[in-house]
């Protein structure tokens, strides 16, 4: 459960996809959680290449992360590391990967965040660590009380 | 936000052990079971079970009290509290974040059919 998998249909050809994926214009349009801008995006859309993108959200605190791609194929795939900067929030490396298939309503896309903790959890059993989360949520849900939020 | 960081590694590196979230599980549906009792469906010794209640309560997910001769272990809920909201946020961005590139690329798709029917 250190991964996260998210997968959508989009009605539009995986070429227009890849390019909103990886063109800063693209980019500036969809990156980040909320409606808030994009302030910088830079892209080298090569293997070793980086890519660099900085937003605002509405709460108006910036984020930014940076990456290196790993794995270009146009318009099916794409793995780059991910990194947010910002010294001691960092979390350390981690790893997202695009897939995207040509169907008939356009382009399912299959998103992949992963690595999202550290080395030592990565290498353990990570098998049925989602079922054991989900039960202690709903454990942990019903007795909320207090409120935590974090940047 | 060091110390977050600190606790959520303490967190789910006790998370990774298969045997310690069996004893969280059975926290969840028992909350207060002793240890004798949370012991027993493991086929390992009591003082294995003893050295992953250990981790646990060194993460801070679970308090241990004595009462006479008994020990009773119960969930301490703040620490995977912030583990569950720390993935929901990675959670909340992208689902975001791929919302907008849907619209976005349907608005392109929807274009180029114009342009090039």
């Amino acid at each position: 459960m250190t991964s996260l998998t998210i997968v959508r249909k989009i009605a539009a050809r995986p070429s227009i996809v890849f390019d909103a994926i990886t063109t800063p214009e693209g980019i500036a349009h969809w990156w980040g959680p909320d409606a808030g801008p994009v302030l910088l995006a830079e892209t080298d859309v090569r293997v070793g290449g980086r890519y660099r993108v900085r937003f605002r959200m509405l709460d108006g605190t910036e984020h930014e992360s940076s990456g290196e791609y790993r794995e270009v194929a146009k318009p099916e795939r794409l793995a780059m590391t991910w990194r947010w900067a910002g010294g001691a929030e960092d979390p350390g490396e981690s790893l997202v990967e695009i897939d995207l298939r040509a169907v008939a309503e356009g382009t399912e896309l299959s998103f992949t965040h992963s690595r999202l903790h550290d080395e030592e959890t990565r290498r353990g059993h990570l098998d049925g660590w989602n079922g054991a989360l989900d039960k202690l949520e709903r454990y942990f849900n019903k007795s909320k009380g207090d409120h935590h939020d974090h940047p | 936000m060091a110390n977050y960081h600190e606790q959520l590694d303490r967190t789910f590196a006790a998370l990774v052990d298969p045997t310690r979230r069996a004893i969280l599980a059975r926290l969840e549906r028992e909350d207060g079971a002793s240890v004798t009792e949370l012991a027993r469906p493991f086929a390992i010794k009591l003082p294995a079970v003893m050295k992953h209640l250990d981790v646990l309560g060194d993460a801070g997910l679970i308090r241990r009290s004595k009462v006479g001769r008994t020990v009773t272990v119960r969930l301490a809920p703040d620490p995977m509290r912030e583990a569950v909201e720390w993935l929901r946020r990675y959670e909340r961005f992208w689902t975001g974040s791929l919302d907008r590139l849907a619209a976005y690329a349907e608005d392109k798709e929807a274009k180029a059919r114009k342009d090039d029917p």
